[in-house]
């Protein structure tokens, strides 16, 4: 029984957390507050469910319990509240998160609650304070982690590699500007919510892509990571529905989870696009993603997102590397690039124009970038340039540019692919300059 | 409702700002106020060369802190939150440069109405 109520209380943190605590905030209009007294709620499930049974709606009693414990925090005169400013709530806004009320989405409800006692899903607000422009990207997702996804501040640290007391002055620092400079809990105006919505659907990709491939270590995917930057993503789409991007972002998650199983080999090796089993990817996620992406692309002018996650679909639906639709992913490339120029896409899109136009076109494309100086320091620019080489037939230059990459990656499964890599191409070396077209 | 300093940094020197310009920050508090927002005050700075700096005993001319784009004047708003003060702060007119906008200490926050 105790185990059974242990794992109620999990998945209600990992369910929950950011429903509690952003209806708690409304409360305390204090983020520390508000954490002590979702904390407090978690760890009181743990007896009170086990002595009266797990409640039918985990989310709703956890939120009263957090919010009684911080109103009886304010009565005792908590002295959090003298330090620093309250959060601003603008007025005339409380009917925004309201609408949605408890359970927006499904995950989460309130039936036991009168209309006068419905608590609004404010978890958007909670997003959008953490993403806010005013705060440095690595603050927002940090923050994130923290308030959105209820990671505890040790496992943030782990995650992007930094000391907890590091990774906890930041969140703190983070905390202290929102409250001082007066970030509103609010979800932005209509007319800067794409701007707004783009930082926080970054901050989604951003985790994601750091669960996908963690900078450093000897596992490829972080699990827990990439299924929380899933999680955000689906939750996202579900309180914005009209939002396009926030469905391309979803679909564009999908795919890659979709393909997760096969990142890697029983060892735990990197496997390559082309070698990966296919057959293993999740259809039923495909499914889902093009359902997404399709819906998205008829709205209108398609954004970065959406493009992303329709280029990922093309790949998931291959048969096979060879029997891709280059010609269509290298036309979405252009069109993504003209949405988003950015030196990694142009990249990616050198690595389609190679399979559309041969090695020879990507390489020269390649070569341009590297001249523009933006990606210095990028590791899957040298090992993009030596897979080029490679299939140039220039071994010896393939093979530097492998030790390059090489250089410039902490991942462990990713450092073996590369040095495997420099080591096979060391072998034939001295044919590559023969070779050279 | 909380305070702001917009801190407004400028290349161009004050006597040769044009004189829209000069026109547009004259409108400024009027473009303030009728987007929900107050300016308590205003100061317009003489040019970082006209500077002296005082750094424990030792006096030096210039401005405090060199930087390409001098320090040319500061004013304090009063807006509902950063949001607000941000967009109030966007009017200000600039030839070439930036403001930067700091939350001032002990301000009070508004009750909810």
């Amino acid at each position: 029984m105790s185990g059974e109520v242990a794992a109620a209380v999990a998945e209600a943190h990992r369910r929950e957390w950011a429903f509690v605590l952003a209806a708690t905030v409304r409360v305390t209009r204090d983020l520390d507050a508000a954490e002590e007294s979702v904390q407090d709620a978690y760890v009181s499930a743990l007896t009170a469910w086990a002595r009266d049974g797990v409640p039918a709606r985990p989310g709703a009693w956890l939120t009263t319990a957090a919010r009684r414990n911080a109103l009886n925090a304010l009565q005792r005169g908590s002295t959090l509240r003298a330090k620093l400013p309250l959060l601003i709530e603008p007025a005339g806004e409380e009917s925004l998160g309201g609408g949605l009320g408890p359970g927006g989405d499904g995950a989460s409800g309130g039936a036991e609650y009168d209309a006068a006692d419905a608590i609004p899903d404010d978890r958007l607000r909670l997003v959008f304070v953490c993403c806010h422009p005013a705060l440095a990207r690595e603050a927002q997702v940090a923050l994130t982690l923290r308030l959105v996804c209820g990671v505890a501040t040790p496992d943030v640290a782990h995650a992007f590699l930094v000391s907890e007391p590091t990774m906890a002055a930041r969140i703190t620092r983070a905390k202290k500007k929102i409250a001082a400079a007066g970030i509103p809990y609010a979800v932005p105006a209509a007319e800067e919510l794409p701007q707004r919505l783009d930082a926080a659907l970054t901050v989604v990709h951003l985790l994601s892509a750091t669960g996908h491939t963690a900078p450093s270590g000897e596992r490829l995917v972080r699990e827990e990571l990439a299924d929380r930057a899933l999680d955000l993503a689906r939750t996202l789409h579900a309180l914005l529905p009209a939002e396009h991007e926030a469905a391309g972002l979803l679909a564009l998650l999908l795919c890659h989870h979709a393909r997760r199983a096969t990142r890697t080999d029983a060892a735990g090796r990197l496997t390559r696009l082309e070698q990966q089993d296919r057959s293993r990817w999740d259809q039923a996620e495909i499914a889902e993603a093009d359902r997404l992406i399709v819906a998205a692309l008829r709205a209108g002018p398609a954004g970065r997102f959406t493009l992303q996650a329709a280029i990922a679909s093309l790949h998931a639906h291959a048969p096979s590397h060879a029997e891709t639709d280059w010609p269509q992913i290298l036309e979405l490339y252009d069109a993504l690039l003209r949405v988003w120029p950015s030196p990694v896409v142009a990249l990616n899109r050198a690595v389609a124009l190679a399979a559309v136009e041969g090695p020879a076109a990507g390489l020269t494309a390649v070569e341009a970038i590297e001249r523009d100086g933006r990606l210095a320091g990028y590791r899957y620019l040298p090992s993009t340039k030596a897979d080029l080489l490679s299939r140039l037939g220039r071994h010896a230059e393939a093979a530097d540019a492998y030790r390059a990459a090489l250089a410039l990656t902490d991942n462990g499964p990713e450092q073996e692919f590369l040095a495997a890599r420099a080591e096979e191409l060391r072998g034939r070396g001295p044919l590559s300059r023969g070779e050279r077209p | 409702m909380p305070q702001y300093a917009v801190l407004l940094y400028e290349r161009v020197p004050p006597e040769e700002l044009p004189q829209e310009v000069m026109d547009a920050h004259m409108a400024l508090p009027g473009k303030i106020r009728a987007a929900g927002g107050r300016e308590i005050a205003g100061l317009a700075l003489q040019p970082a060369a006209t500077a002296t700096s005082i750094r424990g005993e030792l006096l030096t001319d210039g401005p405090f802190i060199e930087t390409k784009e001098e320090l040319a004047g500061v004013f304090v708003i009063e807006a509902r939150d950063l949001d607000h003060a941000l967009a109030l702060a966007r009017m200000t007119p600039i030839v070439e440069g930036g403001v930067e906008v700091r939350p001032l200490l002990g301000f009070e926050v508004a009750e909810e109405g």
